[in-house]
C-alpha cells in the first residue's frame, strides 16, 4: 500500500512499523481482512500485523534478519579489505579512516579495561561498527525502500532500520550477557558461581537471597543494554514517520516537513553515532566487570 | 514487533561477526598499527641523531676553519718575517760591499797619493836647484848639494 492510500496517519504509521515477518500460521488462526481462519498449521510471510501476532514465537522478521545480516557482512568485507590490504607503510584515506575507527575502539577498550584486550576488543569493533551501520539506515527517508519494494515486487512490509527490531537489540545484547558469563567462568572459575552466591551477603544463610539478587542483575544488564538501543532507535523512527505523515497532509504543510525531516535527521546523524558508542563502551564495560574479582 | 526466531537469528549472526572479526578484522590492523607506530618512532629518533650528528659535524666544521685560519696567518707572519730578514740580509751585505769598495777605494787613492809623494819627492831636488838657480843667478853645483837637498827630500 502506497502512502497516499491509508485512511489515517495512524495507520500509515502501524504500517511501517511491521516486519516483514516469515513463520508458522497456526490452525485456527484468522486470516487478515477477513479472510477465514487458517486450516492447517503451515509456513507463509504474514499479510498482516494481526497475522503476525499469530505466529508467535515460531517466526522470523525476514527484513531485519536480512538488513543486519546485510549490513553486518558488508561492514566485516570493508574491515577485512582493511585488515588484508594493512602495512606499516603509509595508508591510503579508505585505510587509514579504518585504522581510525580501530584505534578509537582500542583505546577505548584500554581505557575502561586494564587487562589482555586481545578478546574484548574484537567485540566492541564489531558492535560499533555493525550497530552504526544498521543505525545509519534510519538516515535513508522512511519510503525510498519499501515504496519501490511494494509497487514492483509486492512486498508488503519493510524495516530497513534492523535496530528497531527489539528482537536484533535483545538478540545482540543476549550474546553479550553470553559472553559475560563466558568471560567470568573463564577467570574465574568456581569463583563466579562463589561470587553470584555470597555476594552482596556474605553468608551462606542467605545464598538463596543472594543468587536472586545477582541472577536479576546481570540479566538487567543486556537488557537495559538491548532496550536503549532499541528505545532510542524506535522512538526516532517513529518521529520520521509522523514527519513523513505530515508531509501527505498536504501542500500547506510541505515547508513544515521538510525542514522538520532535516532538523530531525541532523540531530539524528548525532544519536546513532551516540547509541552505537554507547552499546559498544557499555559492552566493554560488563565484559571487564566480568573479568574482575569482587 | 513480537519476540521471536529473529531474536537466534541475530544471536548467530552476531556470533559470526564477531568470529570473523576476531580472527580476521582486528589481528592484522592492530599489527600494522603497532608496526607503523614503532616505525614512525625509529624515524623520529633517527631524525634526531642526524640533527645531532649535523650539529657535532658543523662544530668540527667550524674549529677546523679556526684551525685553518690560525695557521694561514701563522704562515703570513712567518712569510711577513722571512721577507724583513731577506731585507735586512740585503742591506747589510749592500753596507758591507759599499763599505769593502770605499776601502778599496780609499786604497787605491792612498796608493796614487804615494806614487804622487813619490814622483814629486824624485823631482823636488831638480826643482829646488832650478828655484835655487834661479834665486842665486849663479849655477850651482848639483853633485856639491845633492846630499843636502836628499836630505830636504826625505823631510818632505
Amino acid at each position: 500500500m502506497a502512502a497516499g492510500e491509508y485512511d489515517t496517519a495512524g495507520d500509515y504509521i502501524n504500517h511501517h512499523l511491521v516486519n516483514l515477518t516469515y513463520g508458522r500460521l497456526p490452525e485456527g488462526a484468522e486470516h487478515c481482512y477477513g479472510g477465514g481462519t487458517v486450516e492447517t498449521t503451515h509456513w507463509a510471510f504474514a499479510g498482516c500485523a494481526a497475522e503476525a501476532e499469530a505466529m508467535g514465537f515460531m517466526a522470523f522478521h525476514v527484513d531485519s534478519l536480512m538488513w543486519a545480516f546485510g549490513l553486518g557482512a558488508l561492514t566485516m568485507f570493508l574491515l577485512y579489505r582493511a585488515a588484508k590490504k594493512a602495512s606499516p607503510g603509509t595508508p591510503g584515506r579508505f585505510q587509514g579512516f579504518i585504522e581510525m575507527i580501530v584505534e578509537f575502539v582500542g583505546n577505548t577498550t584500554k581505557e575502561v579495561f586494564h587487562g589482555r584486550t586481545g578478546a574484548i576488543a574484537p567485540i566492541a569493533l564489531t558492535i560499533f561498527t555493525w550497530v552504526f551501520m544498521m543505525n545509519l539506515m534510519k538516515l535513508v527517508p522512511v519510503d525510498l525502500i519499501p515504496f519501490p519494494l511494494e509497487l514492483w515486487f509486492g512486498v508488503e512490509f519493510q524495516k530497513i532500520a534492523a535496530t528497531t527490531d527489539p528482537n536484533v537489540t535483545l538478540g545482540m545484547a543476549t550474546y553479550v550477557l553470553m559472553m559475560m558469563i563466558f568471560f567470568s567462568i573463564k577467570v574465574k572459575g568456581w569463583g563466579f558461581l562463589k561470587e553470584l552466591s555470597f555476594t552482596p551477603f556474605n553468608t551462606w544463610l542467605l545464598i538463596p537471597v543472594n543468587l536472586l539478587l545477582e541472577i536479576v542483575g546481570l540479566i538487567a544488564k543486556p537488557i537495559s543494554l538491548g532496550l536503549r538501543l532499541f528505545g532510542n532507535m524506535f522512538a526516532g523512527e517513529v518521529i520520521f514517520l509522523l514527519i513523513a505523515a505530515l508531509f501527505g497532509a498536504g501542500l500547506f504543510f510541505l515547508p513544515l516537513a521538510a525542514g522538520l525531516q532535516v532538523a530531525w535527521a541532523i540531530f539524528h546523524i548525532l544519536v546513532i553515532v551516540l547509541q552505537a558508542f554507547i552499546f559498544m563502551v557499555l559492552t566493554i564495560v560488563y565484559l571487564a566487570m566480568a573479568h574482575e574479582d569482587h | 514487533m513480537n519476540f521471536n526466531l529473529t531474536f537466534v537469528g541475530q544471536i548467530i549472526a552476531f556470533a559470526i561477526f564477531v568470529w570473523f572479526c576476531t580472527k580476521f578484522v582486528w589481528p592484522p590492523l592492530l599489527a600494522a598499527i603497532e608496526d607503523r607506530r614503532k616505525i614512525i618512532a625509529d624515524g623520529l629518533m633517527s631524525a634526531d641523531r642526524a640533527s645531532k650528528d649535523l650539529e657535532l659535524a658543523q662544530e668540527r666544521a667550524t674549529k677546523i676553519i679556526r684551525e685553518a685560519k690560525q695557521e694561514a696567518s701563522g704562515i703570513v707572519d712567518a712569510a711577513n718575517k722571512r721577507a724583513a730578514k731577506i731585507v735586512d740580509e740585503a742591506k747589510e751585505k749592500g753596507r758591507v760591499e759599499a763599505e769593502r769598495i770605499k776601502i778599496a777605494a780609499q786604497a787605491e787613492i792612498n796608493q796614487e797619493l804615494d806614487r804622487a809623494k813619490e814622483q814629486l819627492r824624485s823631482q823636488v831636488s831638480t826643482l829646488a836647484l832650478a828655484g835655487a838657480a834661479k834665486v842665486l843667478e849663479a849655477s850651482v853645483d848639483e853633485s856639491a848639494h845633492k846630499a843636502m837637498l836628499d836630505k830636504l827630500a826625505v823631510n818632505l
